[in-house]
């Protein structure tokens, strides 16, 4: 098997090599054409490697664009979405795995009902409320629509049903309260389940366009992917500086993404096979 | 006496106690999770027999004519037929995609992680970001798949975005780009599960690589296919940014998919009637798919014991 193996190495290794650059040649072409003049982005025939590299674009884009408040916004979002995520899920996990109180049953069935409902679904009348509340056009209505998750519940709850019920009646027996149990056990213990829901929340609102789309009017409170959508309808024919917006968008993702690549893959195993 | 009475009554303190401290816990969600989920959930249902702009003006009670309404509206009858005609372009593609490359990338070899991140970039690529490259690339004059084509002697390549005829496939190729990585890092967590003493044995019986595919690892795969066919399935219903960033659902009303039409009604001319009742349709389809996936998981679960 060993030797077979070993046969096979360098077909293989070929195979991925080409098989990885094909599906990166969107984001290859995407940087070089930012780096090209408006007009020469779809010179025929079409230049691989730029003679000069414009290197201005990415200047001229951020005097346009306001990328620093759109950024600003994003983080903002994305931040304090994650925060409230992460915390209410993780509390409300060990309230539904390791207490128990009237009602707990139909609560948790409450959740079951509405986790496969979509949220394109229920949009309208999401929509229809956050604006009676008065926060329509404003970020605290865009946290509050998508801070709360069964999702986030549910990916917590699998992890702390994992952690035996032995351990808190031990902390219990030694005089430590519900609160006490949670905080010093079970929530340093569901590290692993925080990350993965950290890694998904981040990249579903650092990318989210609906949800902005849907709620944010004014262009300061606009997010990076609305500011981009914008750019791109306002300056359609500025290839170049499409492509250079574009490249920018990417940047933070890029880098969260590589310095924790490890949490996305176990993140979309784990919940992928529990589905 | 006096003594039994205090015992229940501390005792009863103590259940109140301890159903304060449950609901201590879960309340911070709750709260958050009634008013903005459930209450729309909800609501949704209402909405959809209802008439009404969002105005001050009283809702008024319609009955099914919202319903009847949509379905008799051609952009509606379209706009569903669009979305099945998406899934149909991209479930099975990117299904057979994934497999193959999980089972590429499943092997110990020196840096593979570099491989699977490369395959897996483009799914957390923003999709604004994803669909502006992806609409030069299929240019239909001087863009580089039409150029590429051109060289290959194709003298008249299809126009894709602007082609009443192409544009959904074009959508669907960079859809199929774009989440085939996630779905291979699915494939690959099942893989990893797959005993090794299996294939083996099997070469032990002389198979070679295509045969342990076809015998060993594609059977072994069948509850993970399921699942992502199922997961595929109900995303492509769900389908909006794409077109939106891609066609804007044209040209005319091309690629216009369900959830297109429902944030046209709610969003661009405020029918919330139409756009609920168009949301519950987007519901019923989410539900079957999720009550053949119960049915299915139970299958698994029953022939795993």
């Amino acid at each position: 098997m060993n030797t077979k193996t070993k046969d096979l190495r360098i077909p293989l290794y070929l195979g991925l090599i080409a098989l990885s650059l094909f599906m990166l040649v969107p984001f290859y072409w995407m940087v070089i054409s930012s780096l090209k003049l408006n007009k020469d982005v779809f010179s025929v025939p079409m230049k691989w490697w730029p003679g000069t590299m414009h290197w201005e674009n990415y200047k001229i884009i951020w005097k346009k664009l306001p990328l620093v408040t759109f950024f600003f916004n994003t983080a903002k979002l994305t931040v304090i979405t994650t925060i409230i995520q992460l915390c209410t899920s993780c509390f409300a996990a060990y309230g539904f795995t390791k207490t128990r109180f009237k009602g707990r049953d139909l609560i948790f069935l409450m959740y079951v009902t509405t986790i496969a409902v979509p949220w394109q679904v229920y949009m309208v009348p999401q929509f229809i409320l956050v604006s009676r509340l008065g926060l329509n056009d404003t970020h605290l209505g865009l946290i509050l629509m998508q801070a709360f998750s069964a999702f986030g519940v549910f990916l917590i709850r699998q992890f702390y049903i994992s952690i035996p019920d032995e351990l808190c009646e031990a902390a219990r027996i030694d005089g430590l309260n519900e609160y006490g149990i949670f905080g010093k056990i079970v929530f340093p213990l569901g590290k692993p389940a925080m990350a993965t829901l950290t890694i998904f929340t981040f990249t579903n609102v650092w990318n989210d366009f609906m949800g902005p789309l849907i709620y944010l009017k004014t262009k300061e409170l606009k997010t990076i992917q609305l500011g981009i959508r914008m750019f791109i309808s306002q300056f359609g024919a500025d290839y170049a500086w499409i492509m250079a917006a574009s490249v920018c968008s990417l940047i933070p993702v890029i880098i969260v993404f590589l310095s924790c690549q490890k949490f996305f893959v176990e993140g979309v195993a784990a919940s992928g096979i529990k589905g | 006496m006096k003594e039994l009475k205090i015992t229940l009554t501390s005792h009863q303190k103590k259940a109140i106690r301890s159903n304060l401290v449950g609901y201590s816990f879960i309340l911070p969600n709750l709260i958050g999770y009634a008013i903005f989920v459930f209450i729309p959930v909800i609501f949704s249902f209402i909405l959809s027999v209802m008439k009404w702009d969002g105005s001050k003006a009283p809702m008024e009670f319609v009955g099914l004519k919202n319903f009847a309404q949509i379905f008799g509206d051609r952009i509606f009858v379209q706009s569903f037929l669009h979305t099945i005609q998406y899934a149909l372009l991209t479930v099975v593609p990117t299904l057979v995609l994934s497999l193959l490359l999980a089972v590429l990338l499943n092997h110990k070899l020196k840096g593979i992680a570099i491989f699977r991140t490369a395959l897996y970039f483009p799914y957390i690529a923003s999709i604004v970001a994803v669909g502006a490259v992806w609409n030069m690339l299929f240019q239909p004059d001087f863009g580089p798949i039409n150029e590429f084509l051109k060289f290959i002697g194709i003298s008249k390549p299809p126009r894709w975005v602007v082609d009443v005829k192409w544009a959904m496939v074009a959508i669907s190729v960079v859809s199929v780009w774009k989440y085939m990585g996630y779905y291979m890092i699915v494939y690959l967590a099942a893989l990893q599960g797959i005993s090794g003493s299996l294939y083996e044995a099997a070469g032990m019986d002389g198979a070679n690589g295509v045969q342990k595919l076809r015998y060993i690892t594609i059977p072994m795969l069948t509850p993970t296919t399921f699942f992502v066919l199922i997961m595929l399935t109900i995303q492509c219903f769900k389908v909006f940014d794409l077109v939106y960033v891609m066609t804007g659902g044209g040209p005319g009303n091309a690629t216009k998919t369900l959830v297109n039409y429902i944030y046209e009604k709610a969003f661009t001319s405020w029918e919330f009637g139409p756009a609920s009742a168009g949301a519950i349709v987007l519901f019923a389809v989410v539900l079957v798919i999720t009550l053949i996936q119960f049915a299915g998981e139970k299958k698994w679960s029953k022939d795993l014991m």
